[in-house]
């Protein structure tokens, strides 16, 4: 659809304009504020320059919570990602059985996020959690509190049971967006299964696809209390993620400058990356 | 045929995974403390409704989740009333910093809510918010707002603009045209905002823990209560991380029909 | 009331030449609309695009010159600046 030029529909969008910059910008620019100055308390504060952003860059504690986060990040996408597209093949494609298994395997998005932290930290427990006594039972040492390897991937298994329903109920919309004639038309060439899927099914699931990345990676990439809840970032610091680092930098040790210069480049690292999946997004809509 | 029954395997495997873990907390809700420590059962051996009974009763426990409740729907309702001016002013108009401005409402639903924390917390201090429902509900349009924007957009760009025309040359008024003809038109659509609203809004914890104190606690908040001197006490957890999915469950049987192209923001 | 944003010169200087860059690119655009077109990035892209790439790499070449070198941000300032106009030209 043609769009009409129109500069009177900014009215339209005002409201939305000025709550979201009370909300974003005023943060935005005392965060810029904080980030260069020394706040000893309200009013008394001693100008820096960029000596927390040195400061943080060098830090190595950050630099290993930012390593940390992108090796988290990629794992929940080379997991959820394929994982999702699958189960989504697997629905049944309409009627009662297809919106029961809807409702189903939306469940674990439905709930807060500290209670998914809560869920798994019974779930795994080796003495009253299913999962952990079942793996303790199989005869493997397994204690997600004490071993560094176990808590990773209880944090991992957390967070694909949480969110590869999201990858799967958007392949699934993508899905059943394809039109009935292209499966008869691939059965009358005697396309195998595959490549009905490689040529029909993936390509119609690119745009959903790049969508679907982008809310995982943003959303893993600000992952903060089911990982506090489940095992409060230990043992160690060894699932600490970037927002608890920053968030006990900056609440807990009320570190203001050092958290706010750490706040713009944790900013600036979701600015460019939320920018190139737009760029993709809005290609991949101007394609259709 | 073999391979339907081959996917029915699969998914009924899947779900079945995927609702263990819930399973687990709703078994465990039911049982006595003493029960949950003893030993592990498969399903309460003394079944008790105690634990509940402890938060349906205690004001410091239920009122976390009407305080949640409260908050969430007045997001909801700003978020709404917001968004849907918004959005049709995206899917319909071009105008001056259109692409900009809406890259710049999704970069705030992908900002991380702790990059923002301490400056939520003064903001809403000094402007005597701090501790109100209305404080959290507005922190959480920080991301509803955009994603209710980008979800409306994608469904009202499905709509064919003659149907615009067609009401002007009627003699609608804009205002009536949109609320009268409109609206209806993607009543599908806004319930799934709403839905998605909702759901963000009510599983979020960060901020709302973080803007109240008392008076606004959010029942996330309260869970934390259950450690206590003696322990934890795993039953009342347990219960109260129950209670807290069903809204979610209630709310999503309305939209069933619609929530997986919501889930796909509109864009299919 | 806007204390607890310790506000001070230089942050209030950076705000205002945002602003002002934000208010010319509106007047100029709203004088002679502009055009996608192709320049050497691999996008097709607006005057406005290119403005917002343009500064979000001078964001990333100042923190870049701070994290591997002890050069005066002066240097790097020059350098994003440059590096906008020549995006602002031919990207």
């Amino acid at each position: 659809m043609e769009k009409i030029p129109n500069n009177r529909a900014w009215w339209l969008v005002l409201p939305v304009f000025l709550l979201v910059a009370f909300s974003a910008l005023i943060p935005l620019m005392t965060v810029v504020n904080y980030s260069v100055q020394d706040i000893f308390g309200p009013g008394q504060a001693y100008y820096v320059g960029t000596e927390w952003f040195k400061e943080v860059l060098a830090d190595e504690r950050l630099q290993d919570s930012l390593i940390r986060q992108f090796v988290f990040s990629g794992f929940v996408l080379l997991i959820q990602i394929p994982l999702g597209i699958g189960v989504a093949l697997m629905m049944p494609k309409s009627g009662v059985k297809g919106s029961l298994c809807l409702i189903l395997i939306a469940i674990p998005l439905l709930i807060p996020w500290n209670v998914v932290g809560t869920i798994w930290q019974i779930f795994a427990r080796g003495d009253i959690g299913l999962f952990g006594w079942g793996i303790n039972q199989l005869g493997i040492d397994y204690n997600y509190t004490g071993d560094t390897l176990d808590a990773w991937l209880t944090v991992l298994l957390m967070d694909v049971w949480h969110w590869t329903p999201l990858v799967a109920l958007l392949c699934y919309s993508g899905l059943r967006a394809i039109p009935e004639a292209f499966y008869q038309a691939a059965e009358i060439d005697r396309a195998s299964k595959w490549a009905v899927f490689r040529y029909i099914q993936l390509p119609r699931l690119k745009s959903v696809l790049i969508i679907a990345v982008l809310l995982r990676f943003m959303d893993s990439f600000m992952i903060y209390i089911e990982p506090f809840v489940l095992t409060g970032g230990g043992p160690g610091s060894s699932t600490t993620f970037l927002s608890q680092t920053l968030t006990t930098m900056a609440i807990g040790q009320f570190d203001l400058g050092r958290a706010a210069a750490f706040s713009l480049i944790y900013f600036l690292i979701v600015l460019l990356i939320s920018w190139l999946f737009f760029t993709a997004i809005t290609h991949a809509d101007k394609e259709k | 045929m073999r391979q339907t029954r081959a996917k029915n395997v699969g998914i009924t495997l899947f779900i079945l995974l995927l609702l263990t873990p819930v399973y687990w907390l709703l078994n465990m809700s039911f049982k006595t403390n003493q029960e949950i420590l003893g030993g592990l059962t498969l399903w309460p051996q003394t079944f008790t409704f105690d634990n509940y009974a402890v938060i349906f009763t205690d004001p410091s426990w239920y009122n976390g989740y009407l305080n949640s409740m409260l908050y969430v729907s007045i997001n909801v309702v700003i978020t709404l009333s917001v968004a849907l001016p918004a959005a049709y002013a995206f899917s319909r108009y071009k105008f001056l910093g259109d692409k900009h401005l809406f890259f710049w409402l999704l970069s705030n639903r992908m900002a991380p809510p702790a990059v923002f924390l301490l400056p939520f917390f003064q903001l809403y201090s000094s402007i005597g918010l701090f501790d109100t429902h209305i404080a959290v509900a507005l922190a959480h349009c920080l991301f509803n707002v955009p994603l209710a924007v980008w979800i409306l957009e994608g469904f009202m760009k499905g709509v064919p603009r003659e149907y615009d025309e067609m009401a002007y040359i009627d003699g609608y008024s804009f205002p009536r045209f949109f609320i009268k003809v409109f609206l209806p038109m993607i009543r599908s659509g806004i319930g799934v905002t709403a839905f998605f609203a909702f759901m963000f809004s009510w599983v979020e914890l960060l901020l709302a823990r973080t803007l109240t104190s008392v008076d606004a606690q959010p029942i996330g908040a309260i869970m934390t209560r259950t450690i206590g001197a003696s322990g934890i006490d795993w039953g009342v957890l347990a219960a109260a991380g129950v209670l807290t999915i069903i809204p979610g469950l209630l709310v999503i049987w309305f939209v069933r029909n619609h929530v997986a192209k919501g889930f796909a923001l509109g864009r299919v | 009331m806007i204390a607890w944003m310790n506000w001070t010169p230089t942050v209030v200087v950076f705000f205002v030449v945002i602003a002002m860059i934000l208010a010319v690119m509106t007047v100029y655009e709203i004088v002679s609309p502009c055009t996608e077109r192709k320049g050497f990035l691999p996008i097709e892209t607006t005057r406005g695009d290119r403005l917002f790439i343009g500064l979000l790499s001078a964001a990333y070449i100042n923190l870049t010159f701070l994290a591997v070198s002890d050069i005066t941000l002066w240097v790097a300032l020059a350098v994003s600046v440059a590096w906008l106009l020549v995006l602002l030209r031919w990207g």
